[in-house]
């Protein structure tokens, strides 16, 4: 379906900007998440400290969103499909914006682990979470371009399984950890890696979110189904003596 | 781009099953400009003190059905309606209707400050005295009071011998709120009453609107999206002839059902 472009040109160029800018700002995201998985695997640290710098970038795009829509809305009084466009910015740069940090933080834990011992099987678990969370998150940017909340719903259902893997990733790093302490310093880094991509997961559900109001303009009702069961997962105790 | 607003299902809400009474309910309503239909197939709700805003490109007929609802269509050749409008149930089109007894019930304020040459207080009394015999102290009361209801007695309550084209262009507009509401309506029709006034004024126009609303039924025309949106509890948006959409005003500035309807309110009508 077509709309009319505004009657004013610069407000269509604002509003252009703004897509612009988001889109850019997830290019970055997925760029940040991609490397850093990839450093935190392949014990790369000159990867893992570019990707640490590349963070700035994603910053600086949230600020500027931030003032570009304060304007807009200052300015334009936008109403209906407009005002959903410029809070859906406003929402969705945040969302961005924590994943940057999060891949940032991964990036960090690849360079805490570069001397050590890395376990083949949880590694590729770990590489194998961090690419459904990837897969998530162009699915979800993609959604946003195309303004098509179906595929947004896809995204928003999908997280199950990021949330599944981290539960079985939990349960093997402590394994791992109670088998042999000196393990506990790597699984550590690896549990709080494995943690951040569910939360970028989490986050690339609340885009999700965000791209359906955009369309619809109301929220998304359903329960969304979460699994992530590992707060409640309880750890056995060893026997006494 | 994707988008989930219906192009072509014409539904109309609110409806008075939502426990809103209807104070003026405007039926199948055709308006010809001798042999020119300017509107056509009109159903619209005014419901009990609440305001409706009209808005609508220039040309979509939104004056024309205001100046429906007190008939003063009538004053013109050519002019004829077709259809029902009905205060408080009964159909005002009717040949048999009082259209003075109907003025006096459904004021007017329009867009151009329009005081009589008169004082202050002559402005208020006239209409007043064609319709009820009241003691001096009883019609000074009405006057005061109506000056208090359109927010200007503190700016004029020591010059009431002064002529009301003395005055502002706010003050003016007013003055001609509390002309109308002097004698007593029930409706009151506002056609653009902010297009001539500066911000402030129309702040306070706005501020009265609010205030007036609790105690009469409110219809406003305007040009200004944002002032419809600020100030009426409903809205209908009308183009070329007809109703396009008729929703509760959160609703049509936040999530129009109608294409067409967020085109113009963004600005995007092309």
């Amino acid at each position: 379906m077509d709309t009319h472009e505004h009657i004013v040109r610069s407000y269509e160029e604002e509003l252009s900007s703004l897509n612009n800018k988001i889109a850019k700002m997830g290019g970055l995201a997925e760029q940040v998440l991609g490397q850093s998985i990839d450093a935190l695997e392949g014990r790369d640290p000159d990867l893992a400290a570019a990707t640490i710098q590349q963070d700035e970038a994603i910053d600086e795009l949230e600020n500027e969103i931030e003032e570009q829509a304060i304007v807009m809305i200052a300015r334009r009084q936008p109403l209906a499909y407009d005002l959903r466009q410029i809070m859906a910015a406003l929402r969705i740069s945040t969302d961005l914006e924590r994943i940057g940090d999060l891949g940032k933080n991964i990036a960090k834990r690849a360079l805490a682990v570069v001397g050590e011992q890395q376990p083949k099987q949880l590694m590729l678990g770990l590489k194998h979470m961090g690419e459904l969370a990837l897969g998530q998150l162009k699915e979800v940017l993609d959604a946003y371009i195309e303004r098509d909340a179906d595929r947004a719903l896809k995204v928003w259902y999908t997280d199950e399984d990021i949330d599944a893997m981290y539960n079985s990733l939990f349960r093997e790093l402590l394994t791992y950890m109670m088998e042999d302490p000196r393990n506990i310093g790597l699984c550590t880094h690896l549990l709080f890696g494995a943690k951040n991509i569910e939360r970028i997961g989490d986050h690339a559900t609340n885009i999700a979110e965000t791209v359906y109001f955009l369309v619809h303009g109301k929220s998304i009702t359903d329960q969304r189904p979460k699994s992530d069961t590992t707060s409640s997962t309880p750890v056995p105790l060893r026997s006494a003596g | 781009m994707t988008f989930a607003i219906q192009t072509d299902v014409k539904e109309q809400t609110p409806t008075a099953a939502e426990g809103l009474e209807e104070k003026v309910a405007v039926r199948r309503l055709n308006f010809y400009y001798g042999g020119y239909r300017a509107l056509a197939d009109i159903n619209v709700n005014l419901f009990q003190n609440k305001v409706t805003a009209f808005i609508g490109p220039s040309g979509c007929g939104k004056s024309t059905l205001l100046r429906i609802l007190n008939r003063i269509y009538d004053l013109y050749p050519n002019q004829r309606a077709d259809g029902e409008v009905l205060l408080d149930g009964e159909n005002i089109l009717t040949p048999k209707q009082d259209v003075n007894l109907l003025r006096a019930k459904v004021g007017m304020v329009f867009q151009k400050p329009t005081p009589f040459p008169m004082t202050i207080y002559e402005n208020v009394a006239f209409g007043v005295r064609l319709y009820e015999q009241l003691s001096k102290a009883d019609l000074d009361a009405r006057v005061e009071d109506a000056l208090r209801r359109g927010a200007i007695w503190d700016e004029v309550k020591d010059k009431l011998d002064a002529s009301g084209l003395s005055l502002s262009g706010g003050q003016q507009q007013r003055l001609c709120i509390a002309r109308t509401v002097a004698i007593k309506p029930e409706v009151i029709l506002l056609d653009e009453p902010c297009s001539a006034l500066d911000p402030i004024s129309t702040a306070k126009i706005e501020e009265l609107i609010d205030v007036l609303k609790r105690d009469y039924t409110i219809a406003i025309v305007t040009h200004n999206m944002q002032q419809a949106a600020r100030t009426s509890d409903y809205t209908a948006f009308m183009y070329l002839g007809e109703l396009v959409e008729f929703d509760n005003t959160t609703r049509i500035f936040t999530n129009p059902k109608m294409e067409r309807t967020q085109d113009y309110i963004t600005g995007r009508f092309g």
